[in-house]
């Protein structure tokens, strides 16, 4: 069984979940995620980590409270058990020295691109973080970024901080930058990634996404994961979660992350949520 | 008919009962319900106690198999239980899932009367006769060693090293991947040709004798071999084949499409047939096509059978050489699964959701014998099919999973990933290093899986006590 250590809502509807799990923290590299199941009868799902500490023994993961098992994690409070945090699973995202790098991260991805902006930064590059949110209050870590970054800039869908818009507008953001990029990588929702490497295309930028698919064993086993990048089938969990963003084809990895959308909705309408008999 | 002193053979093999296949194929409730005592003795008397028995050497573990089975003729089902452990540390499931037919059962002198007796079922009577006396005991530990064996993955193979291996008197732990101990017993076999409960029961033996069992650890990735063996004497990998393979054509990533393994373990280790209760969503589809002719294959078939699928098996070759037991064949064709043999899937068309709708298949004839000897088959040209379908299940086969030999130094690998490792004892190419079950052969069988960890448990003790 892994403890609760910390639990909280950080900004609406994102939660901060730090775990016992001495194994993982140990071995835990920027861009890897665990497995985590809520309780016996719980499903298993993965979630990035967004920091440990290997002293401590704690992993710390950032997700969005999105549905069923989500919200199981989101309820746990301080000092109560959970009976699977596996990993560090995949592959860590490659920090090298690549001079000037934007780190872009969306949502629960704010989270998690800060241990590989960190590691970027202690490797030698400049880095450059770009936050992207609905809304002002949606950000989340800034004053962490602001310890590594260059600087840090933001974009919100309704213009309450830095640019408005989408990602789209990302061109605008690298020109006003007015230094050259060698690589951008990205974090967050599906839709982030895929719209952030259609921005950057043009720019011939590499850029790296932190892939999502659903997933069950995280170990190469099951075989659910699968994303098409270039001509190949590749198993998100053991050949990712990173891959060249310009080669995923995101069609079929948005069709496939909605197998499930009919079943999802299941616990809620039972409203199993409330009996679900959990002894988590 | 006078007296004989000769026994008179008795060539009615003994029926063991089943749920009728209109009521199995609704539940997932085990199919075969076992012997009652009374058939079980009627079907050890069948025995002719041969004094040079022929069924002992189709038996990968040479259980004496005419011991126990007089055991049973001779209602003393304890002593029957005793025999057949000195050999099978698992005859509750070995004598569910073995291919008898294919090993000990196809060696019987009576095969060629055509009424063998049935050895695997009288080891499954004994081994849940056992079951319902209670715990059972344990048997005597040697006094510690002091030396320390990790076990990677909780399967057949890594549960017999372990179990072995702490009766000696060693420390063992053994490290699996998933959340629950067992492996393919666990997330693959279904519930209803192998009940959880079994090996679970299992399972809690090796605990009670002491084995330590940490879930939730993926080797290479928590923890690497090479961290392992600075803390353990002796490491053992069993960690079985379980990676996918797929067909490579065109609509094989559409939603819809599985592995059989992603199938089998959202309905077994995750339980997704009692979804919502168990959270694991498992879609209800109403056609669906199985790839392949395996155990696995069945396997399949059955399980969207029972969540009510019309099922097609789609198998490029014919009956004669389909590799499931036929025991399972013949359970598929009564629950009414459909057979398209002679029939290959070229690609998928989906829908504009990029779900799987149909299936494009051609039709094949067999040719001259392959390197395997099976007649290899070849496609008809201009017969191309199209069924309708809303899943596939891809069940063509796995292999180890390279995530172990890429995290570990000087471990040799074969060319389909297996790892190498000496036949007789296990050993690989890395010093203090064993390997055996599936990991090893590729995708074989619970009691190869199993005798292999009885080999490497032995030369394991051998190095252990000797250095
Ligand atoms: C490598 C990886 C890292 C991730 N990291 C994070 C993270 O750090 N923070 C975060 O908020 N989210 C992360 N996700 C997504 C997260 O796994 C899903 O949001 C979560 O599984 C939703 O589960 P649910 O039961 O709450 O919601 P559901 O209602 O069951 O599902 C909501 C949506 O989540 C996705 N999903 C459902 N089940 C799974 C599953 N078993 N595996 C993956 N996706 C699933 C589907 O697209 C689904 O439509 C990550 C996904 C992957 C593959
Ligand atoms: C659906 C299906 C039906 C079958 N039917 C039959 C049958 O009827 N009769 C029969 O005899 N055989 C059958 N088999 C084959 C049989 O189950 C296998 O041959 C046998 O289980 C192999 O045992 P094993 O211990 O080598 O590996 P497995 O049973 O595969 O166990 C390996 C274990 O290691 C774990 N593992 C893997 N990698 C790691 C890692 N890196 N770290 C930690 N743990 C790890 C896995 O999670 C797994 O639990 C069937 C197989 C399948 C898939
Ligand atoms: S272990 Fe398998 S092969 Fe051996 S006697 Fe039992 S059923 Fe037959
Ligand atoms: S070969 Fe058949 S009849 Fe002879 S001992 Fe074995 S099981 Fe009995
Ligand atoms: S999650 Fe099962 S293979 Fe990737």
């Amino acid at each position: 069984m892994f403890r609760v250590v910390a639990s909280r809502m950080i900004v609406p509807n994102v939660h901060l979940l730090t775990l016992e799990a001495p194994a993982v923290a140990r071995e835990a590299k920027p861009g890897q995620f665990v497995i985590l199941r809520a309780c016996e009868e719980g499903e298993r799902i993965p979630l990035s980590l967004s920091d440990w500490d290997a002293e401590m023994g704690t992993v710390t993961v950032i997700f969005l409270n999105i549905g069923f098992t989500t919200n199981q994690l989101a309820a746990l409070e301080e000092g109560k058990t959970i009976p699977t945090v596996v990993g560090p699973l995949g592959n860590a995202t490659r920090i090298e020295k690549y001079g000037t790098v934007l780190c872009l991260g969306g949502c629960y991805g704010i989270g998690s691109i800060f241990p590989i902006a960190r590691a970027l930064k202690a490797a030698g590059n400049r880095v450059f973080t770009l936050l992207e949110a609905r809304s002002a209050y949606l950000f989340y870590w800034e004053e962490r970024f602001e310890a590594i970054s260059e600087r840090v800039i933001h974009i919100t869908r309704d213009g309450t901080r830095g640019y408005r818009g989408h990602i789209d507008r990302l061109p605008e953001v690298v020109k006003d930058l007015g230094v050259p990029i060698d690589r951008i990588i990205i974090n967050g929702c599906t839709f982030l990634l895929k719209r952030g490497s259609d921005a950057s295309r043009p720019l011939g930028i590499s850029t790296w996404v932190s892939l999502n698919p659903i997933m069950i064993d995280g170990t190469g086993m099951c075989g659910v994961c699968r994303v098409t990048v270039g001509d190949a089938t590749r198993f998100a969990c053991v050949h990712g979660p990173d891959f060249d963003g310009h080669q995923v084809n995101w069609e079929e990895l948005l069709h496939r992350r909605k197998a499930y959308m009919v079943e999802e909705e299941v616990p809620f309408r039972t409203s199993r949520c409330n009996d679900h008999g959990c002894k988590a | 008919m006078a007296k004989t002193q000769k026994k008179t053979l008795d060539l009615v093999r003994r029926e063991m009962p089943k749920q009728p296949p209109e009521v199995r194929r609704h539940n997932f409730q085990e199919v075969a319900l076992g012997y009652s005592p009374e058939l079980a003795v009627e079907e050890a008397r069948r025995c002719l106690q041969c004094p040079k028995p022929a069924c002992v050497s189709g038996c990968p573990v040479e259980i004496n198999i005419p011991a126990f089975i007089d055991a049973i003729a001779r209602r003393d089902f304890g002593q029957g239980i005793r025999i057949l452990k000195e050999k099978n540390c698992l005859p509750a499931i070995c004598g569910r899932v073995c291919p008898q037919e294919d090993q000990c059962e196809i060696k019987c002198v009576l095969t060629r009367k055509g009424a063998p007796v049935a050895i695997g079922r009288l080891e499954r009577f004994l081994a849940d006769w056992e079951a319902e006396q209670g715990e059972p005991e344990l048997p005597p530990i040697a006094p510690p060693t002091g030396k320390k064996i990790a076990v990677v993955g909780g399967g057949p193979a890594g549960l017999t090293v372990a179990g072995d291996l702490i009766q000696l008197g060693h420390q063992v732990t053994i490290f699996e991947a998933l959340h629950k101990m067992g492996g393919v017993l666990i997330y693959g076999i279904p519930e209803f040709r192998l009940p959880k409960a079994i090996v679970a029961r299992e399972v809690d033996y090796l605990r009670r004798l002491g084995v330590k069992l940490v879930t939730n650890f993926v080797v290479g990735k928590t923890r690497t071999i090479d961290s392992l063996l600075e803390e353990f004497d002796a490491v053992f990998i069993g960690a079985g084949a379980g990676l996918p393979w797929f067909m490579s054509i065109p609509g094989e990533n559409l939603n819809g499409v599985y592995s059989a393994n992603e199938y089998l373990t959202r309905i077994n280790l995750m339980k997704g047939f009692l979804f919502p209760n168990y959270h694991t969503p498992i879609k209800r589809h109403k056609r669906v096509a199985v790839i392949g002719g395996g155990n696995v294959a069945m396997d399949c078939a059955r399980s969207a059978l029972r969540l009510g699928a019309e099922v097609r098996i789609i198998y490029r070759r014919s009956r004669q050489e389909m590799p499931a037991r036929l025991e399972e064949i013949e359970n598929a064709e009564e629950e009414g699964v459909i057979f398209e043999y002679l029939t290959l899937p070229i690609r998928y068309h989906g829908d504009e959701n990029g779900w799987v709708k149909e299936m494009v298949c051609v039709r094949m004839k067999l040719g001259e014998p392959d390197a395997s000897g099976r007649r290899r088959p070849i496609p008809i040209e201009g017969s191309e099919t199209v069924f309708p379908v809303d899943a596939v299940i891809v069940a063509i086969g796995n292999s180890p999973n390279p995530l172990i030999p890429s995290t570990t130094t000087g471990l040799e690998v074969g060319k389909r990933g297996n790892i190498v490792a000496d036949e007789e004892t296990g050993k690989t190419t890395k010093e203090r290093v064993w390997a055996g079950g599936d990991v090893t052969t590729g995708a074989a069988t619970v009691i190869l899986a199993m005798g292999a960890g009885r080999k490497a448990a032995r030369s394991i003790h051998q190095y252990l006590t000797s250095h």
